[in-house]
């Protein structure tokens, strides 16, 4: 085989493009401690980089981030010159920020910086310490050469809209509104519900004070009501989300209710009169009824009730109207339409909450097969004084009271089958209602079938003490089905739980007359969709990501988007609260600054190239991109850019190029990148 | 005072670019006045030991179309670039490889079976392959051995200017020569374009253009399109959006893609760029989707689209970042 390399034209316009201008490169590498260091041979790709062309230094040093890492690259700058610096460490999300701000208090513009990831990417990725040190080679050098390409450039300034929006008012979202609004800032605070309080104001009790939840949640309720910092908007939804941090304007739709909330006064009278009585599927989880017109619960806030026009008669059939000539007030109002309002708000807290699990999913524990299955909402739902049964703890049929109770943790949780999480709130939930059970019922015997009781928590350790002691019966295993299939006289009749219990190793079947599923958290089925409309990231389970677990947890990857409570994962109520506070304390701090700095990595057209053929126009997820019809030509609104380069890989012209990710330096990098990977062109293949 | 010198060449190429040349029409008269003719093959009989005994650098003006395919074309690549002031590569084949270029998507092993043995229309049986060096009884015969890789001239020689387009338009032609007889100077040497545009075809192209959301691709014989409209948007993966002006953009103009013969934009990968932007207008898979949903519905889309390689690279694969298919790859 013989191969020759051509001879490569003069001008060659895929030629590494020439850099050559006197650009002066200085090359850190870090051992970040062992993190590095153990699996890449960090001098020896410091000294490998210091003879690429364009190096001037090269160093590696255990630290980088550490005060006296950053004055290193601080005196070579002043000392030697440098005019472009590359820092092989972690990821720019750890980092970069720390490394832009070295190079700028020595005078170097921060865009003159580039960063190679050679920890997340390659220290961490194998163990193979020849492969990590050749790959960080590649990325050094990819990074050199990318960095002699790049040009200074200069932050963007806008003013940041004090107004924040609050998406989903259960605790979470309560919670952070209340502190903005106390901090004198305007808050929306929408709810797609036709009363706030969320999951929340379903419940009784709260672990592990037992605090009733009510007594502790409606107070705040009524706060946000009145205060004069919050617009509340219930029965409402948003559909559509422009701009960007600091400047949102926010599409919502307020759905009718058919009731005029300046003259209604929440009497009741129409909910009383309303003739149509109906399984209440949401608020009372279908184990109680409600009216066509309905308020969830007496308490709700706000007061107004609202029609359910695929229920109401008079939606359906066109006659009735009994709540609208019992209505005091002539509130009724059958005509009102949708509203679309527009709000413009800085920031956007989403705290749009979880939903449980569906239990009907495991069929084996029979939830909607046996009747006396029920879910741990339903189970809250009867322990509410304010609930279906007034408190009473009955079976399906209303009345017979349960002497055997039995609760299955981890139902949908911590299951291949279903979700490997653990909800976190369940087991603690679980101990709560075989305290109330005992409570409640003082001679019914309460079996717990637990895989691990999970009491991390404040006070929670000493709450499971505080049931075990009430003689509750604690069962270690999954339990493997649910069945009213009696083997023998002693079950007939009964709910068996057949489980095996892993400590004392025996198959074992309890007869129980009610078994309680501890069904766990899941994303809401729309979160992809809430996820796509604000602009965040979901995770596999769709949990909306963060953007970093444990330094950052309320932030999204979306500047100005938040997130608190579970909508970012499972959560008991104190967690959430906290979220709540810090997703508020965050964008407090942020309205503080009053203006915020921008990247300038912003796309830009070049009139002159464009030749109008309009691909780009639907791209822009920030709708920053406008066609001049007269000129015809489009054009990037620079404000409304965020720099993501949709546009900018689309533009089959090029006539779109993206500042810090231009062509040149992205084909830099590659060759780079590539640098040992170049294979001689092939002329022929065989000899002729 | 000697009339400067005049040469063309045709190497890998279909001899389209030689009649577009007289498709100038009268001009060519003009041309022949002004020039001597020093070496043209294709209309006057020259060997080329004829040019081998020119000084170097004494053909004032050399159009060189064809694409560097075998041995034969690299040594005239080599022999005019040394006899040439001015070496234009002229037409797709000599800028950028052109349809010889698709070849690099395979192996001569493969083109050859198919051409010399798997055609339909050969009889087995009484085919023979060329090869390079033949015993007859008077000796040895040989001919050009042929590349694995075909390449553009300039990735053999230097080329002054580049005369893009299969083949360049008569117009765009006749501009450069009057340009050339009258002694206007053209733009500095050096790979440069001329006789084209430098903004993409949609600039020349009258048809209304609206954002585009395409949710399947058409062959041009599978729908009539509406005239009027863009053609891209209808379906038909019109190139004009990535090719470079010059032609007036007569394709589209009646109902017809532009498949691209004027080449990339300036430093541009023409497919690359076209695919990334069909790539983006495609309407499918929402991002409410779940990601396998997503993928199914846009590889729904995207397998309405044929041969994406004759596509989007017809006629500038040679000359784009990836130049060939990996050869290791070819099962034979």
């Amino acid at each position: 085989m013989s191969a020759e390399t051509p001879n490569r034209a003069r001008h060659d316009p895929h030629a590494t493009p020439d850099a050559g201008h006197g650009e002066r490169v200085g090359v850190y590498v870090c051992h970040c401690g062992h993190n590095i260091a153990n699996t890449v041979a960090v001098e020896e790709v410091a000294r490998w980089a210091g003879e690429q062309p364009n190096v001037v230094v090269a160093r590696d040093y255990k630290f980088m981030c550490s005060s006296l890492g950053q004055e290193l690259i601080e005196q070579d700058i002043q000392q030697l010159g440098l005019n472009r610096v590359v820092v092989a460490a972690c990821s720019p999300h750890m980092h970069e920020k720390t490394f832009r701000s070295a190079c700028q208090r020595a005078g170097l513009n921060p865009y003159l910086f580039e960063m190679a990831n050679i920890r997340e990417m390659g220290s961490w990725a194998t163990d193979d310490r020849e492969a990590a040190t050749q790959k960080a080679r590649a990325q050094v050098k990819g990074a050199v050469d990318r960095a002699v390409h790049q040009q200074p450039l200069e932050p963007l300034y806008v003013d940041i809209n004090p107004n924040t929006l609050v998406v989903g008012g259960g605790i979470a979202g309560l919670t952070a509104a209340l502190e903005l609004a106390n901090a004198g800032y305007h808050v929306y605070l929408v709810e797609r519900d036709s009363s706030i309080g969320g999951h929340m104001a379903k419940l009784d009790k709260t672990f592990p004070t037992l605090d009733c939840a009510a007594c502790i949640l409606t107070p705040k309720m009524v706060d946000v009501a009145n205060h004069p910092n919050i617009t509340l908007m219930t029965w409402s939804e948003v559909i559509a989300v422009h701009g960007y941090v600091g400047n949102f304007t926010v599409r919502v739709r307020k759905k009718a209710r058919y009731i005029k909330e300046d003259l209604c006064t929440g009497c009741g009278t129409c909910v009383e009169k309303c003739p149509v009585r109906i399984i209440d599927q949401n608020f009372e989880v279908g184990l109680g009824y409600r009216k066509a017109v309905y308020r969830n619960f007496p308490q709700a806030v706000p007061k107004y009730p609202v029609i359910d026009t695929a229920n109401c008669t008079f939606f359906q059939r066109g006659k009735c109207r009994a709540c609208e000539i019992v209505c005091p007030t002539d509130a009724i109002d059958f005509n009102q339409k949708d509203q679309i309002v527009d709000l413009e708000v800085g920031n956007i807290i989403l705290a749009t909450g979880y939903e449980q699990f569906d239990a009907r999913r495991v069929p084996q524990y029979g939830y909607g097969r046996l009747a006396n299955v029920f879910t741990s909402m339903e189970f809250e739902r009867m322990v509410n004084a304010a609930g279906p049964t007034a408190g009473r703890v009955v079976l399906r049929d209303g009345v017979t009271v349960p002497k055997r109770i039995g609760i299955i943790h981890c139902v949908g949780s911590r299951d291949k089958n279903y979700h490997e999480y653990c909800s976190r709130a369940c087991c603690m939930a679980a101990l709560k209602f075989a305290h109330l059970v005992h409570e409640r019922v003082p001679e019914a015997e309460v079996f717990n079938f637990y895989i691990d009781i999970r009491a991390s928590g404040k006070h929670y350790e000493e709450f499971y003490h505080r049931v075990l002691s009430e003689s509750t019966h604690f069962i270690r295993g999954r339990v493997a089905e649910v069945t009213d299939a009696a083997r023998g006289p002693g079950e007939e009749g009964q709910l068996i739980i057949q489980v095996e219990d892993t400590l004392i190793g025996k198959q074992r079947r309890i007869p129980v007359d009610m078994v309680i599923l501890m069904a766990g958290m899941e994303s809401r089925k729309d979160a992809r969709q809430v996820a796509a409309l604000f602009g965040l990231g979901c995770d596999y389970d769709g949990w909306f990501t963060e953007r970093h677990a444990k330094l950052d947890p309320v932030v999204t990857m979306t500047e100005g988007i938040l997130v608190a409570g579970a909508c970012q994962g499972p959560k008991a109520i104190p967690e959430s609260v906290a979220q709540g506070s810090a997703a508020a304390a965050r964008v407090a701090g942020m309205i503080g600054q009053r203006v915020m700095k921008m990247e300038p990595v912003r796309a830009s057209i070049d009139a002159a190239s464009c030749s109008g053929c309009r691909i780009c126009n639907t791209l822009c997820p920030y709708h920053a991109i406008t066609f001049h019809e007269d000129r015809k030509v489009s054009e990037v609104i620079t404000a409304l850019c965020q720099g993501c380069g949709a546009c900018v890989a689309a533009c089959p012209s090029a006539a779109i190029s993206g500042a810090h990710f231009t062509r040149d330096q992205v084909l830099a990098q590659i060759e780079g990148i590539l640098w040992d990977a170049r294979q001689p062109e092939v002329l022929w293949l065989e000899p002729q | 005072m000697a009339k400067p010198t005049f040469a063309m060449y045709w190497a890998a190429s279909c001899g389209g670019c030689e009649i577009s040349l007289l498709n100038v029409g009268e001009l060519i008269l003009d041309v022949d006045a002004a020039f001597d003719v020093v070496f043209w093959p294709c209309v006057a009989d020259f060997k080329y030991q004829d040019v081998e005994g020119y000084p170097d650098g004494s053909i004032d003006l050399c159009l060189f179309n064809g694409a560097i395919r075998n041995s034969e074309n690299e040594e005239l690549a080599r022999l005019l670039r040394r006899k040439s002031k001015t070496l234009v590569a002229f037409g797709s084949c000599a800028y950028e490889g052109c349809a010889p270029g698709l070849a690099n998507l395979t192996t001569n092993a493969a083109t050859m079976r198919t051409v010399y043995t798997d055609s339909l229309t050969t009889d087995e049986s009484r085919t023979r392959a060329p090869r390079p060096v033949t015993q007859v009884p008077e000796g040895e015969i040989h001919i050009p051995v042929l590349y694995e890789t075909v390449r553009p001239l300039d990735q053999v020689v230097p080329v002054d200017y580049i005369i893009p387009g299969c083949p360049p338009e008569a117009r765009q032609i006749a501009a450069v020569l009057r340009a050339v007889l009258t002694g206007t100077p053209l733009p500095a040497p050096g790979g440069t374009i001329i006789g084209a545009g430098h903004v993409a075809l949609c600039e020349e192209c009258p048809l209304a253009k609206n954002v585009k959301q395409i949710t399947r691709f058409y062959r041009p014989y599978e729908i009539v399109p509406e005239p009027g409209i863009c053609l891209l948007e209808q379906g038909l993966v019109c190139m004009g959006p990535a090719t470079r002006s010059g032609c007036g953009a007569l394709c589209p103009q009646v109902g017809m893609r532009c498949e691209g013969c004027y080449g990339p934009l300036d430093g541009q990968d023409q497919g690359a760029r076209m695919l990334a932007a069909v790539a983006s207008v495609v309407a499918a898979g929402g991002s409410h989707l779940d990601e396998h949903v997503q993928a199914q519905e846009i590889a729904a889309v995207m397998d309405t689209l044929v041969d994406p390689a004759g596509t989007f690279y017809r006629f500038s694969l040679a000359h784009s970042l990836l130049r060939r298919a990996r050869v290791a790859d070819d099962p034979a």
